[in-house]
This record gives structure tokens, C-alpha cells and sequence, in this order.
């Protein structure tokens, strides 16, 4: 029945048009504003659902595709369409929004309709990034999805906000312009916006570096990548509740999508060439940036940088490829990064999300990140605690949670290209283990440490709700992430195909 | 017979998930029902395919549950190995578990934390289990970490305790280092077989074995050396040998049950399980055997002379718990797989009810450790008193002890082995006989004997503790007597474990001691020829001199000996390394990164080096917070969005 419905556009300019709606009802309706952004989120949550359930398994081919000529001047499409690597994406978008829409409900006071607005659009924009399939109406939703994000930090943010803003604006500004020549001069050579085309398009040497370089810095900044992260722990702290939780769980996937969409099929020669780039950077992420979190002082500023750490395991997982393929002569290591830098990047989702949430709980009652301020927290909200010291494991990478299964296929893989690799990546053992642990230990246990403390009142229902939900997503994935797994596996078959074979000009 | 093995691991996990989840609404006496209903019937179910598979009734079972996940052609999947080995590991561990939880109720009958107690042991009865029947390295590694992790949770149970809260975590993160080998050594199996399922791995190993591998530029390794190493770093980590050992003296900080359960009976020796139930692979490299030996005898003997010089009761228990894991891990150097395995279960039991006695006098003692604050207990805790001391003369390898036939059959494997590295070995395990002895009836004696020497109001309140702490002790102490008679014969030299246990046959030990084997008795009487037995003995005699016929000397001793005891009351200084150097060094690189790389190099030259950028940039952003550029960047969106429609809506 859905066969003729777009749903893929139906995914963006539903919650585009809420959002509208939301900013013509004014700042005086603040009730119905997140009434109707509940409604809105929860609608497009359950019309994503049929992504998965009607989604074609075994096969790499764009499906839900949806093409019109949009610019014809110069053929730009409004093409859309989804496979196994951006289909778990969007459902993450849908899912992650209504949970943002719901943490948002009391925590937020002022310009209660923007606020829902920002981050209805947001999504819209964000669902628009990963179903693009034209170059020119990806950049389109690319750039438009950063506008929401400065409005959200800028304006709900705390007190260095504009500072982190800017940090951000320059960041990400300066990696897409790059981005943009890359296309264009994409488009010259094979007369076409479409993303499938470039794939298809031979390159020589040279132009593939620079391209490659080009995609890299706008992707870097994204994910972030070491050295180019240091914007993020500046905006998550900055940010409120629920944009560090859009910011950790979605936008940062973007630079790893991107990875996937663009560099590898576009440029393999330039990849194959420049994987150590990203390698040595990727681990530089996990053991420099674990270290560095090891030492923070404040709660959003610690999972910042943790987050940085847990992706740069998707960066490994995804250029390792190479290595392995000249390594053992096959591709089945590779297919373990790129499955498990997958994975790792909708488990992180997730965690990254529901850890962010309990900063916010912890944040909305004492107003203060800093870790010195908590203690014995355990004491007065047990059932925070536990919530709290589930997302820690599973953040720390526990067997049984989704924060083992990409960690683990990145680790058996990467040992497949080099047993160095994984030994640097495995490290995350023990410094996750590290830093996480720690927070718990200075937040959740020990005596009550402060009258705040001790006046905590423990989780309300809506709260309970949202990290309830999250667990039992973050419990069945580490169980059983056979269905993900299966989802992407095709696409991601289909992706080392293409990257095994040189697009060099004869 | 699929469905009885489901039942085994999921009994448990359902009475955690109730106790856990529906703690507070099925009360205390629901809580503790509901698990000891999930454990019993563990123990039952378990014991009954012990016999089963013993007697042939049933055949060894190994099959996949479910998929739990495929990618690059890698199968992972989550499934049981039932055989003889796996059995007689899920018979010890729930039926230690088992008494572990009777006991509870009583040990923890004040604790406001109860259910969630309850919940926890139950879930670690759950994760040993699957641990132990696992068919698979992706489902061990879940069990192994699943345990570390309720270990975490329990031993910073009174997690308002400073000492506890950093004991757990140390735990965890000394844990976690082995683990860091452990995975590793999984990758390297994955890399090298291409697969994750015991069977398939072993099928290979000699394809393995035949592999060079170089890890740094010019040095050659043979794959399966690497392999065992790191697997066996994993089991130095969970099985506490030296030098990751350090966090299970510290675990102590937990409650009492959970010592005799976790850091006594079952996790810690799930590395030695491990190891045994990799022999296929241990086997094809020497190197790996020599280190496993070494390390064990060093822990062995080192960790023992630990023990002599602690006070707190528990304390002296966890050393020695350490020093007996060194005899197990000698074992395993010297291919007797058998013999580990045999010291596992006798260890378990004897161990587990010292444990619990040290609990029960802790209970009377109303919760202080300390010895020196005790003494001549005896005719206040009579079943405690006389459970113990059957506890410690089957830890002490008193003959016809249980502990006695398991620890000979160590020495002298040590002694008929070649491996290099077994002399050491041999010499370590045997003197530690003398120091074993030692301390446990130091502890003894300082305990239940000699003056009586805490205060007043102690005294007054000292009593036998309740029946479900006394019948755990009581039921413990029957096997720790006893097993040792019915067992040695089928497990070291009637091919109990069968298949389940690869030997190489120029390794092969236990054969050779097999052949002057002739019954229980006649090792007892064989016993009395070796020198072991009467270092036990001297062992005993001078703990009664020192500490109960002049209780004035140990003073003296100590202060002729005082570089000596400084050393030993440091331990060797592995926690000071660990703390002051290692501990500041991580945090202090992880300041230098964040202060000097991130702040002042990345942040300083790069972003705020374009300075006049930003500050352009602020500029125009300054315009943000008044709101007009607010809306007017969602005019622009709009505007995209209704140009993007008109686009489509025009075709």
C-alpha cells in the first residue's frame, strides 16, 4: 500500500511543516506547541517504521526512490532514496527526535514554540541529508541542516554560546565550502548532480586526492575526527539537553554517512592512498581523546570527548578496508569494519543520546555539569543511578549492550590489517572503562555530598520513559544486532565491491 | 535436552530480573524466594546432566541457539558445549551459588540493599553459566565481562563506602587490562581460523600452529604462541595472577557472600577454565605453557607469603584464594588440565566455606575483620569453629583432605614435568605448602583460639550465628572432607574429561603419574612419602608456636625482620606503582593532551588564530540574540522549502 506513497518526502517536509506551523502559533501557545511537536515527532517516527519493515533485504539497490527534475538548467534532481546504510540512519533521526521533543517538555521555558520548531525542522533537514541522492539537493539540505543547530545553541545555549557557535559556524562552514567545489567539479565531469553517477565516474590520481582531501575536512569536521574536534566539547556544553542529544546521536553520523556515500566510492584510489591519514587519526581519537576525557572536569565536556573517542572507531572501521584487502587478499575483514563503524555509529546514537539525557536530569535539578558538584547521587535517585550506570557500561563497551558489537567487529577487523591497530583501538578497554567508571564513581557513589544532593528527587515518569526506552533499545541491539547487521550487510557488500576496483583513467 | 540447558541459564536470570526489576514490589521474602527458586533449580537440573552425560545416558551436546549476528562472512552466534568439562563448572558453580544464597538471607538480613542484592548474585549466576557453557569466543568474551561486571557492582555494593567504591573500580579496570588481551587474542583466533566456534578453531589449530606471524619488524612468532599469550592475559586479569592480581585482595571491600561466590569459588577461576577448556591450543605451544607456568608459581608462592602478614580475616582468605589460583595456573603450565580442574572444584568448596565461616564470625563480631580484635571464638561458635577448621586442614592439604589430593597431584605434575620453567614451578608450589599452612592456621588460631581479645561489649553479644548460615557451612564442609576420595581417580587418571581436554602426548604428566597410581589410599600413603605433607605440618606446628604458645614472639620476629615485613605489608609495591606512578602518569598525559594539544595547539593556532574571523563572525552573530537574524534564518528555510515544492509541484 505504500508502494506509491512518497515516503521519503513525506519523512522531510512533514516535520518541516510542523515546525512551521509551530512558529505561526506563537510564543503565547507554549502548551499546544509541544503538544503538536509530540504529535508531529510521534507521526514521522511511525511512518519511518515501514523503511524498515518493507525494506528489501539482499540487495544493495536504492529503494523508496523518488526522482524529479527539480532544476533542469542545470540537472539537479530531487532524488531520493534509501539503502541499508542510510535506511538505520533515518529511523535513528525519527526515533532520537521524538525522545529530544519529550526531554524538551518542562526543561524548556522560553520561546517554547521556536525551540520545538528548530528541531522539528531539524529533522526534516537531517532525514533530507541521508535520503538524497543528487549532490546538489544533499548540500542544499547539508548546509540548511547547521541553521536549526546555531539557533538552538545560540539561542537556548548557555552562557559561552555565541563563543561555541562561532566555533562551530567556522568549523563546519569552512568544510563544506570545500565540499561544494568537489561537487561542482564532479558535476563538470560527468554532466550529472547524481550521486550513483559519480560513483560510477573514472578519476585520475590527482583529481581523486583533491577531492578526497576536500570530502575529508568537510566529513572530518562532522564526525569529529581528531585534530578538527575541538569545536564539539565546546557546543555540547554550551548546548542545551536536547541539542547535545541531536548533536551527539545524529549530526556527528552525518560525517561518518558521508564517508560511505561519497569518499569511499568516489575516490577508492585516493582512499586506498591516504587511508593512513585516517587510520593514524582515528587513533590518535581513541587513545589521545580517551586520555583527554579521563581528565575533564565537566559531565557534558567528558561525553563530549568520549564521543569523539567512540568515533573515531567508526572512522577506523571504515578505511581499514584497504589494509586488510592487501593484507589477507579478501574482503570478508574489511566487511568487519565497515559493518561494525556502522553499527558503532546507531549504537552511539543511542548511548551518546541517553547519556546526554542524564546529564540533562542531573543539569535541570542542580543547574551545574560540574563533577565536582555531584556525589552520592545514588542515594536519593536510585533509579537514575541504575539508568546511569547502564549507559556508563554500555558506553564502556559492554558485552550485551550495542556499545560491544561496533567496537568489537572494528577490533577483529582492524586486527585483520594490522594487530597494531588493534592493539591501539583496544586500549578504549581500558581507558573507556576509565573515564566512565570514574564519572560514575565521583557522581553516583560515595556519601550524599551536598545539600543539593540530598534534596534530589529521583527520575519523574516522562524522564523514566525516555531512558526506559532508550535501554531496552541499547540492550536488544547488544543481544541480538542480527537484523542490523543483515540490513546493511548487502549495501555494505556491494560498497567493497566498488572500492576494490581502481576508477584511475586508463 | 536443549530445553533443560535453557532452563539451567535462565532460572537465574529470571529471579534477577524479578528481584531487580520488581524488587520493592515483591518484598524481601518474594526476592529472596524467587531466586533461590531460579538457583535451585539450576542446581538440580545441573547435577542431574552431570550424571547424565557421566554415565553416557546423554550425549555431549553442542549446538547454536540463536545467530546473533553475521558480518564479513563471520558467523557469530550464541550456543552451549555441554561435556564434561562444562558440567562439572555449572554443577560447582550453582551449587556453590546455591548455599551462597541461603546464607545470604541470614548474612544480609539488616542490609536495606537486599532484593537488589539477590538480584545481583543471581545475575551473576546467570552470566558464570553462560561463561562456562559457552560453545563460542563471542559468547565466553559476553560471560567474561558479564561477571566482571556484577563483580563491579557487588563489590561496591555499599557503594557509600569510599573504599569500596575505588575497590570497584579497580577491579574493573585491572580487569579490563586483561580483557584488552583477552580480545585481542580472540581477534588474533578470528584472523587465524576465521571463525569464533571451539569446535572450528580447534579443527584448525595445527593450520594455526604452522603460522609465522611478526609483530615488530624482524621477530618472528608462531601464531599459536601469540594467540595463547594473549588469551592468557585474559585469564591472568579474571584469575588474578601476578601482576593483575591486585584488585582481588582490595574486593574484599565487598560483602561476604560474594567473596566466598565470586572472588572465591567461581569467577576467579574462570580463567583457569578457560585455559582448560583451550587445551587444543595451549598444547601446540610451548612458549605459552612456560609462561602460564611461571606466572603461576610466581603467584603461587608470593601471594602466599602475602597472607602471613595480614590481619583483616577476609584478607588472609583472599590471599590465599590468590596463592591456590597460582597452584591451578601451575597446573595448566604443566598440561595437567585435569589436575587444575580437580584443585577448581576441591578449591571451591573449601574455600567458599571459609569464606562463609570468616562471615559468620564477622556477623558475631558485629562486622569487624580485624583479628587482633579476636581470639578464642571457639567455644562461643562451635559449628563456625569446627567447619573452619576442616575448611583449613582441606586448604592446607591435611591427608585425606579434600584439598590434599588436589594439591599433591599439582606438585607432583610439577615435579614430572619438563616444560622449561618446571623446576622453579615445582619448588615454588612445594614450599608454598609450608607457607599455606602458615597462615591459614595463624588465622585460625588468632581467631578461634588463645585469649579472647575484643571489648567488653563484643563479648557479651557473641553467639553461634542462625541455621541459614550454619547449614551453608555445614553442607560446604561435607565435600571439603570428602570429594577428594571419589574424585581424583575418574578426574586425573580416568579420563573423566575425555575429549573435553586435549593433552599432547610428550606433555602428558597426569599418564605418567597414573602409572603408581593405585587408588585414593594408596596416594594418601604416597602422600606421606613427600616432603609436602610435612611442611604442612611444620607449617601448622609453627603457627601454634607463634601464635598460641608464645603469642609474644610474632612482635619479636617482626622487628628482627623488619625490612622483610615492610616489604610483605607493601605487597611488593604493586599497589604503590599502580597508584602513584602509573594512576598520575595516564591522568597527567590526558591533562597534557587536553591542555597543551587541544587548548593551546589545536584551539590557540588553528581556530583562534583566525581571530579576526571570529571576531567578524561575532559581529554579524551578535545580531542572532536580538532575533531578527532568527527569523530570518527560518525564512530562509522555509523559503527553500517552498521553492523546492513550487519546483516539484510546476512539473
Amino acid at each position: 500500500m505504500f508502494s506509491d506513497f512518497p515516503l521519503l518526502s513525506a519523512l522531510i517536509w512533514l516535520p518541516i511543516f510542523g515546525g512551521a506551523v509551530l512558529l505561526w502559533l506563537g510564543e503565547e501557545r507554549g502548551d499546544a506547541a509541544r503538544v503538536t511537536a509530540l504529535v508531529v515527532s510521534l507521526i514521522t517516527f511511525v511512518i519511518s517504521l515501514p523503511l524498515f519493515t518493507g525494506f528489501e533485504r539482499g540487495t544493495a539497490a536504492m529503494q523508496f526512490v523518488e526522482l524529479r527534475p527539480w532544476i533542469e538548467t542545470f540537472s539537479v534532481n530531487y532524488h531520493l532514496g534509501v539503502d541499508g546504510i542510510s535506511m538505520p540512519l533515518i529511523l535513528l533521526t525519527t526515533f532520537i527526535t521524538v525522545l529530544v521533543v519529550i526531554a524538551g517538555w518542562d526543561a524548556i521555558k522560553t520561546r517554547v514554540s521556536q525551540y520545538f520548531a528548530a528541531f522539528l525542522i531539524m529533522e526534516g533537514l537531517m532525514n533530507g541529508v541521508f535520503a538524497a541522492l543528487d549532490a546538489m539537493l544533499f548540500y542544499v539540505f547539508w548546509e540548511a541542516m547547521l541553521i536549526p543547530m546555531f539557533i538552538i545553541i545560540g539561542v537556548w545555549g548557555g552562557p559561552r554560546r555565541v563563543y561555541a557557535t562561532v566555533k562551530f559556524f567556522l568549523y563546519t562552514f569552512f568544510g563544506s565550502v570545500f565540499m561544494l567545489v568537489s561537487l561542482i567539479y564532479l558535476y563538470m565531469q560527468t554532466g550529472s548532480y547524481e550521486i550513483l553517477d559519480f560513483h560510477g565516474q573514472s578519476l585520475g590520481m590527482q583529481p581523486q586526492i583533491w577531492i578526497f582531501l576536500a570530502f575529508l575536512f568537510a566529513f572530518a569536521v562532522k564526525v569529529p575526527m581528531w585534530p578538527v574536534h575541538t569545536w564539539l566539547p565546546d557546543a555540547h556544553v554550551e548546548a542545551p539537553t536536547g541539542g547535545s542529544v541531536i548533536l551527539a546521536a545524529i549530526m556527528l553520523k552525518m560525517g561518518g554517512y558521508g564517508f560511505l556515500r561519497f569518499s569511499l566510492p568516489i575516490t577508492p584510489d585516493a582512499s586506498r592512498e591516504l587511508d593512513w591519514l585516517i587510520i593514524a587519526a582515528s587513533l590518535v581519537a581513541v587513545v589521545y581523546i580517551g586520555l583527554v576525557a579521563l581528565v575533564q572536569q565537566d559531565m557534558k565536556k567528558l561525553i563530549a570527548y568520549s564521543s569523539i573517542a567512540h568515533m573515531g572507531f567508526v572512522t577506523l572501521g571504515f578505511f581499514i578496508a584497504f589494509a586488510v584487502y592487501a593484507r589477507t587478499g579478501a574482503l570478508d575483514g574489511a566487511a568487519l569494519g565497515l559493518q561494525g563503524g556502522m553499527v558503532q555509529m546507531v549504537s552511539h546514537g543511542l548511548i551518546s543520546g541517553a547519556l546526554f539525557l542524564c546529564v540533562g536530569v542531573l543539569y535541570d535539578r542542580m543547574h551545574s555539569r560540574r563533577i565536582d558538584d555531584y556525589g552520592g547521587v545514588a542515594n536519593t535517585m536510585p533509579k537514575f543511578a541504575a539508568f546511569m550506570v547502564l549507559f556508563a557500561l554500555a558506553n564502556a563497551g559492554l558485552p550485551g549492550t550495542s556499545g560491544f558489537v561496533g567496537e568489537f567487529l572494528v577490533i577483529l577487523g582492524s586486527f585483520q590489517a594490522n594487530p597494531w591497530f588493534a592493539f591501539l583501538a583496544a586500549t578504549t578497554l581500558v581507558l573507556g572503562a576509565a573515564y566512565t567508571l570514574w564519572l560514575v564513581k565521583r557522581v553516583l557513589y560515595g556519601e550524599v555530598a551536598n545539600e543539593g544532593v540530598a534534596a534530589l528527587e529521583d527520575l519523574n515518569r516522562r524522564e523514566f520513559l525516555l531512558l526506559g526506552v532508550l535501554a531496552v533499545f541499547v540492550l536488544l541491539l547488544g543481544v541480538w544486532p542480527a537484523p542490523l547487521l543483515e540490513v546493511m550487510g548487502p549495501t555494505l557488500d556491494h560498497l567493497l565491491q566498488q572500492i576494490s576496483i581502481s576508477k584511475l583513467v586508463p | 535436552m536443549k530445553g533443560i540447558y535453557l532452563a539451567i541459564v535462565l532460572a537465574p536470570l529470571i529471579g534477577a530480573i524479578l528481584a531487580g526489576l520488581f524488587g520493592h514490589r515483591i518484598g524481601r521474602r518474594g526476592a529472596h524466594s524467587v531466586t533461590i527458586l531460579g538457583v535451585a533449580v539450576s542446581t538440580v537440573l545441573s547435577f542431574y546432566v552431570l550424571f547424565a552425560i557421566l554415565s553416557g545416558a546423554v550425549a555431549p551436546f553442542n549446538e547454536t541457539l540463536y545467530t546473533w549476528g553475521v558480518a564479513g562472512g563471520l558467523r557469530m552466534e550464541v550456543g552451549f558445549l555441554i561435556d564434561t568439562l562444562s558440567s562439572t563448572m555449572m554443577a560447582t558453580v550453582t551449587f556453590v551459588s546455591l548455599m551462597v544464597h541461603i546464607y545470604t538471607i541470614g548474612y544480609m538480613h539488616e542490609d536495606p540493599g537486599y532484593q537488589r542484592f539477590f538480584a545481583y548474585i543471581s545475575l551473576f549466576t546467570f552470566s558464570m553459566l553462560m561463561l562456562v557453557m559457552s560453545n563460542n569466543f563471542l559468547q565466553l568474551f559476553f560471560g567474561w565481562e558479564a561477571v566482571g561486571v556484577v563483580s563491579y557492582l557487588l563489590i561496591g555494593f555499599w557503594f557509600k563506602r569510599p573504599s569500596a567504591i575505588f575497590a570497584n573500580m579497580k577491579a574493573f579496570l585491572v580487569n579490563r587490562v586483561g580483557d584488552f588481551g583477552f580480545l585481542l587474542g580472540i581477534a588474533a583466533v578470528v584472523y587465524f581460523s576465521g571463525s569464533l566456534d571451539y569446535m572450528e578453531v580447534f579443527a584448525r589449530s595445527d593450520e594455526i600452529a604452522g603460522q609465522q606471524v611478526e609483530i615488530v619488524q624482524g621477530t618472528h612468532w608462531n601464531a599459536m604462541t601469540l594467540i595463547c599469550i594473549l588469551l592468557f592475559i585474559g585469564a591472568m586479569g579474571k584469575s588474578a595472577q601476578v601482576p593483575l592480581h591486585v584488585w582481588l585482595p582490595d574486593s574484599m571491600e565487598g560483602p561476604t557472600p560474594i567473596s566466598a561466590l565470586i572472588h572465591a569459588a567461581t569467577m576467579v577461576t574462570a580463567g583457569i577454565f578457560m585455559v582448560s577448556r583451550m587445551s587444543p591450543l595451549f598444547e601446540l605451544s610451548e612458549v605459552a605453557l612456560s609462561v602460564v607456568l611461571v606466572i603461576g608459581a610466581t603467584t603461587a608462592f608470593f601471594m602466599g607469603l602475602l597472607g602471613i602478614v595480614q590481619n583483616d580475616i577476609k584478607r588472609v582468605v583472599a590471599y590465599s584464594t590468590l596463592s591456590q589460583l597460582g597452584y591451578m595456573t601451575v597446573a595448566l603450565g604443566v598440561s595437567a588440565y585435569a589436575g587444575a580442574m580437580f584443585h577448581l572444584v576441591t578449591h571451591a568448596f573449601f574455600k567458599a566455606l571459609l569464606f562463609l565461616a570468616a562471615g559468620s564470625v564477622i556477623i558475631a563480631m558485629h562486622h569487624e575483620q580485624d583479628m587482633r580484635k579476636m581470639g578464642g571464638l571457639r567455644k562461643y561458635m562451635p559449628v563456625t569453629y569446627w567447619t573452619a577448621l576442616l575448611g583449613a586442614l582441606a586448604l592446607i592439604g591435611f591427608p585425606g583432605f579434600a584439598g590434599f589430593f588436589s594439591k599433591d597431584a599439582i606438585i607432583e605434575a610439577a615435579h614430572a614435568s619438563t616444560i622449561p620453567g618446571a623446576h622453579y614451578a615445582y619448588w615454588s608450589v612445594q614450599l608454598g605448602v609450608f607457607i599455606t599452612a602458615l597462615y591459614t592456621f595463624r588465622m585460625i588460631f588468632m581467631t578461634f583460639h588463645g585469649k579472647e581479645r575484643m571489648d567488653e561489649h563484643t563479648r557479651s553479644h557473641l553467639k553461634e550465628s542462625p541455621a541459614v548460615v550454619t547449614i551453608p557451612l555445614i553442607l560446604l564442609a561435607i565435600p571439603s572432607v570428602f570429594i577428594g576420595w571419589f574424585e581424583i581417580g575418574p578426574f586425573l587418571f580416568g579420563g573423566f574429561f575425555g575429549d573435553a581436554i586435549f593433552v599432547a602426548p610428550n606433555h602428558d604428566v597426569l599418564t605418567l603419574l597414573g602409572e603408581s597410581y593405585h587408588g585414593p589410599l594408596g596416594f594418601v600413603q604416597h602422600g606421606f612419602a613427600t616432603a609436602s605433607v610435612y611442611l604442612a605440618f611444620a607449617g601448622v606446628a609453627v603457627a601454634w608456636y607463634l601464635y598460641v604458645k608464645r603469642p609474644d614472639l610474632p612482635d619479636v620476629v617482626r622487628q628482627r625482620f623488619a625490612p622483610l615485613h615492610r616489604i610483605l605489608i607493601n605487597k611488593f609495591y604493586f599497589d604503590d606503582v599502580n597508584e602513584k606512578v602509573l594512576a598520575p602518569a595516564t591522568r597527567g598525559m590526558g591533562w597534557v593532551f587536553w591542555r597543551v594539544g587541544d587548548t593551546t595547539l589545536i584551539d590557540g593556532a588553528l581556530v583562534n588564530g583566525s581571530a579576526r574571523a571570529v571576531g567578524w563572525f561575532s559581529g554579524v552573530l551578535r545580531h542572532l540574540q536580538s532575533g531578527y537574524l532568527f527569523h530570518y534564518a527560518f525564512a530562509m528555510v522555509i523559503g527553500l522549502a517552498l521553492l523546492i515544492g513550487w519546483v516539484l509541484l510546476a512539473r
